[in-house]
């Protein structure tokens, strides 16, 4: 059997993924046309492009994905007409295809209204990443930001703009009040005015008669005579389904749209179906993915009985879809779910107004008191997953009703306790319809991370809405079996980091061996010897290549230096905050010159010496050492730089001294080891000439003294740093820092990055405020102790390993034949200079 | 029929050349091979001091440890883990590295090239 495909959205791609794994017997032929210029992508997340996701990772499935799984795949090819009679498709660059059944997965556009001026320059509309990449072109020229339409998809785009830095938006909303299609007048209030905090602008019974502008939009004309600026406007008035294909095929159509399906989805001709945001069910569009990939089921199931000529089952009809939704709309979570607005006879509603705290919930009970028939949560919809659930299985109030909303009041707040209430044949994920009862049982099977259950049965791969719900129960289900659920190091500890660090310090254990032996089992691997000896180097701040310790270092930190391509190593002396004599970098010309190093100034302004021997390593250190240096640490999980700017000593702009403000914290904090490495920066105002915020912390010179910003971060994912502190003095931005960083040195997982870190933390940058600002753990006295203990204890590492003669015959190359180097070693020439040769 | 190995001993190091649950390189003639005391189990072994990954000289710096019992050694490079008894890669995507067979006579180190 042959089947073609038009379209590859979201649902066109479940329809192949369900297809691929039903089809076992491998005799259905697919081939998929796609109108976009990349496979189908997460379009419900599109948002998240502008906070850093990329294409790739809004993508579902790769083309390799697609060709492995057989699948004919032509992108950016739409199919522009249908020959019913000979069943064949034709597409625009000239490709025929036939097929036995043919599925219409087209989707929908944005549907723009009739206003005169909706052609011009700076209008956009929001559903593809292409429209995504025009409006960040055009963003960055423009201040006044408006939007048409304050429902779902119009709210998603007034984020869009404040993500996009365009900061005084307006949304336009023709009906008297916000999503009217989800919440109820009283919800539409709340939202309104949570939104208006956050900056917003919005107007509702507001119908736009005219864009204004030459070619390009300079404002926008109202009905009841009103205008305004506007240099960029998106439209999302809602969808107008893509049913001009159909409609030319002359399949039958509705009056506004879609393209007419039965219960099996079959269009009016019997060999065609329509899924997805193009089919018209009953009357309706559905315009979410859950009942798209619900439809993709039922067509799949069909095909697969008929290929295989195997009975149905009932799982191939379609019977309407619940229309619940969550969304987070610019931070304000907004839910409704079953039949949000009933009322009448007998139905009773429970109403939670707090407009105090911005927190809107009501929720609808049948006469009887025992069943949920609906509801809307705005403000707060922590728990709309479990009020979904008992909506939709029917499941029986508890007497106080009001305590599904409310919590149940001065009893056991345990959040996760609803999930057992449910049966095993609650749907948990809609999106993949997966039950209660296979996700436990994906637990039992020893599935037990989120990742892994969303691996094995698909549960919170759509919208990700149930992940939450799927995390409690997998630990209620792991609890039941008695399994203690914890966050452990490798299979020789089970403790976490934070565990091991206080259990260490507790029983003041001082070598790893003597840690393994007391608090874990078997012979240690390369994922605990290097945190374990992390933490006895932040606790005992002894020399790490001490006897016991030496190899349970990660290697760098074993030779002290880091491995480069090729086998040899690079050397980085300190030069604290960047400041250098002009002695110390001749010396450093000189050594490289002397040991045919490569040198280049790294990203934090030092010097890196490359392609030194393993043996030659101890020589190097003694003639740096001799002229002044200390290690740089740049081997370690540990301060590496404090970057700085010029600052008041030269800049015409400085505020205050930043170069020697960075040095001092640089000397203060060197070789202080950490669960991963440390950056810093201090800039002397605010034009921010050291980047502070891109590290973990960052010191900026105001009028008034120093602001400090912490947990900010470069590297694969950067994230500006967040304001801790404003306005302090030298010493008291030391003594926060003081605490910060053993904070952070006690409790972080290994490998984590202070953002990481305070992303994973509850409570954020408030909470992090309140323990290194007002004390809330009452630990403040003993890490500044501890820091003070880490400053006097200071020793530099390169200095110790070269003068002990046991640490320093370490650094050759062949035990037995100490004086050779690795033969092996090549270079090639680049530059005047050199570089390692490629490797294979 | 059953082909005999013929082993070749050399002596490559003394004990104590060798640091406590870690690993040197020795040279013999032009081949490297990677030494290993694993201290905590009181065993020696011995490997190509290759990583086959990227053909670096390196396994001879990396971490020991064990997985389910089984004693590995782990390259700096990308940590890739390989057995040390049977020479298998643990991460499952690089080749096989050899091994070799190690004594201790009087506290010198042997290493046994099979021909
Ligand atoms: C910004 C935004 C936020 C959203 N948020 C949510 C949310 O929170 N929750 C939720 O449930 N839903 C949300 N949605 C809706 C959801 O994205 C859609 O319901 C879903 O994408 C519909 O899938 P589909 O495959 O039917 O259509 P689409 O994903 O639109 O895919 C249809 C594809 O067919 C292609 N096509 C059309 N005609 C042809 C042709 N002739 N030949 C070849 N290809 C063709 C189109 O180019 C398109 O790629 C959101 C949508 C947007 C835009
Ligand atoms: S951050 Fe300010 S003080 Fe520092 S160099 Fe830039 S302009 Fe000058
Ligand atoms: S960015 Fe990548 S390539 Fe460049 S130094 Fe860092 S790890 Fe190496
Ligand atoms: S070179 Fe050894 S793991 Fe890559």
């Amino acid at each position: 059997m042959k089947v073609v495909v038009i379209g590859n959205g979201m649902v066109g791609y479940k329809f192949c993924e369900k297809l691929v794994a039903k089809n076992t017997a491998a005799n259905i032929s697919i081939v998929v046309f796609g109108e976009e210029v990349r496979p189908a992508y997460d379009r419900v997340h599109l948002s998240e492009y502008f906070a850093g996701k990329s294409a790739d990772d809004l993508s579902l499935a790769s083309k390799e994905w697609y060709s492995e799984n057989g699948i004919v795949l032509h992108l950016s090819d739409p199919v522009i007409s249908i020959d019913r009679e000979k069943k064949t498709v034709f597409s625009h660059a000239g490709v025929t295809e036939s097929y036995d059944y043919l599925v219409l997965a087209t989707g929908s556009a944005a549907f723009v209204p009739p206003i005169p001026g909706v052609e011009k320059e700076g209008v956009f509309i929001y559903r593809t990443i292409e429209d995504l990449e025009l409006m960040i072109g055009w963003a960055k020229k423009s201040k006044k930001g408006a939007v048409i339409g304050g429902g779902l998809l119009g709210l998603e785009a007034a984020k869009a703009m404040l993500d996009l830095g365009v900061t005084n938006t307006q949304v336009i909303e023709f009906a008297p009040r916000l999503m009217p299609r989800q919440i109820d007048d009283a919800g539409s209030k709340l939202l309104h005015s949570k939104l208006e905090d956050l900056g917003l602008t919005i107007h509702t019974s507001k119908n736009t008669t005219a864009i204004e502008g030459d070619a390009a939009i300079t404002g926008m004309r109202f009905s009841d005579d009103s205008s305004f600026d506007v240099d960029m406007l998106v439209i999302s008035a809602g969808i107008k389904p893509r049913d001009e294909l159909a409609r030319a095929a002359s399949l039958e159509v509705g009056p506004r749209g879609g393209i007419t399906v039965n219960d099996n989805l079959q269009t009016s001709d019997p060999f065609i179906f329509a899924i997805g945001e193009c089919a018209l069910h009953k009357g309706m569009i559905y315009g979410l993915v859950a009942p798209g990939y619900e439809m993709a089921t039922v067509v799949v199931n069909q095909l697969t009985a008929i290929a295989n000529n195997t009975p149905l089952g009932d799982g191939g009809s379609f019977t309407g879809f619940d229309m619940s939704t969550k969304l987070k709309l610019i931070g304000v979570d907004v839910a409704s779910f079953g039949d949000p607005f009933v009322s009448g006879d007998g139905v009773r509603s429970i109403v939670f107004d707090d407009s105090v705290k911005g927190v809107y919930k009501r929720i609808n009970v049948s006469a009887d008191g025992k069943q949920l028939l609906g509801g809307i949560l705005v403000g707060d919809a922590e728990q709309y997953n479990m009020l979904l659930q008992t909506c939709k299985n029917k499941v029986v109030l508890p007497p106080n009703t009001e305590d599904v909303i409310l919590g149940a009041r001065g009893g056991e707040g345990d959040a996760g306790a609803g999930v057992t209430s449910l049966p095993d044949d609650a749907v948990i994920c809609s999106c993949e319809a997966v039950t209660k009862g296979s996700i436990c049982d994906a637990v039992k099977l020893g599935y037990e991370t989120v990742d892994g259950i969303k691996k094995c049965t698909k549960a919170g791969t759509g919208c990700g809405g149930c992940v939450p719900m799927v995390k409690d129960l997998m630990l209620h289900t792991m609890k039941a079996a008695g399994k203690v659920v914890r966050n452990v190091l490798c299979e020789h500890f089970d403790y976490s980091r934070q565990e091991l660090f206080d259990l260490i310090k507790l029983n003041e254990l001082r070598t790893y061996d003597d840690v393994l032996n007391m608090l874990g089992k078997g012979d240690g691997c390369e994922l605990c010897k290097p945190p374990v000896a992390s933490i006895l180097a932040s606790l005992w701040n002894e020399v790490i290549l001490k006897k016991g310790n030496d190899t349970a270092q990660d290697s760098n930190d074993r030779f002290l230096a880091n491995i480069q391509k090729g086998g040899t190593y690079s050397v980085v002396p300190r030069i604290p905050g960047g400041e250098i004599t002009p002695d110390k970098l001749i010396v450093i010309g000189q050594v490289a010159k002397k040991y045919n190093l490569y040198t280049k100034i790294t990203g934090g302004q030092r010097i890196d010496l490359f392609g030194a021997h393993l043996s030659d390593l101890p020589n190097i250190w003694e003639e740096l050492i001799e002229a002044g240096f200390e290690s740089g640490h740049a081997y370690g999980k540990s301060l590496r730089t404090v970057k700085s700017c010029v600052g008041s000593t030269w800049c015409r702009f400085g505020l205050h001294d930043s170069v020697s403000f960075a040095i001092r914290v640089e000397e203060r904090y060197r070789g202080l080891r950490a669960p991963h490495k440390l950056k810093g920066g201090v800039s002397g105002c605010i034009r921010e000439c050291a980047e502070a915020q891109s590290k973990d912390f960052g010191i900026i010179a105001t009028e008034k003294g120093w602001n400090l910003y912490v947990c900010g971060n470069g590297g694969s994912k950067p994230q500006h740093a967040l304001l801790l502190a404003s306005d302090i003095d030298e010493e008291t931005c030391l003594k926060y820092l003081d605490r910060f960083l053993m904070f952070y040195v006690k409790t972080a997982d290994p490998l984590t990055r202070t953002a990481t870190w305070l992303n994973k933390m509850e409570g954020g940058i408030d909470y992090l405020r309140s323990v290194v600002v007002h004390d809330a753990l009452g630990m403040n006295a003993e890490w500044e102790a501890a820091m003070e203990n880490h400053v006097n204890s200071y020793e530099c590492e390169w200095k110790a390993a070269i003068e002990t003669p046991e640490l320093r015959k370490r650094f050759t190359h062949f035990v037995n034949a100490p004086e050779q180097k690795d033969p092996t070693v090549v270079f090639d020439p680049m530059r005047e200079q050199k570089r390692a040769k490629e490797w294979k | 029929m059953i082909a005999e190995k013929t082993i070749t001993w050399f002596a490559a190091c003394s004990v104590s050349d060798v640091p406590a649950n870690g690993g040197v390189c020795v040279k013999n003639n032009d081949t490297q091979i990677a030494l290993f005391h694993f201290t905590r189990r009181d065993e020696w072994y011995a490997t190509q001091n290759e990583c086959p990954h990227r053909m670096q000289m390196a396994l001879s710096r990396g971490l020991i440890g064990t997985q389910n019992d089984e004693p590995k050694v782990a390259c700096p490079f990308h940590k890739k883990t390989f057995s040390l008894v049977t020479g298998e890669c643990l991460s499952g995507d690089a080749c096989a590295i050899k091994t070799y067979e190690v004594k201790v006579e009087d506290g010198v180190v042997f290493i046994g090239i099979d021909e």
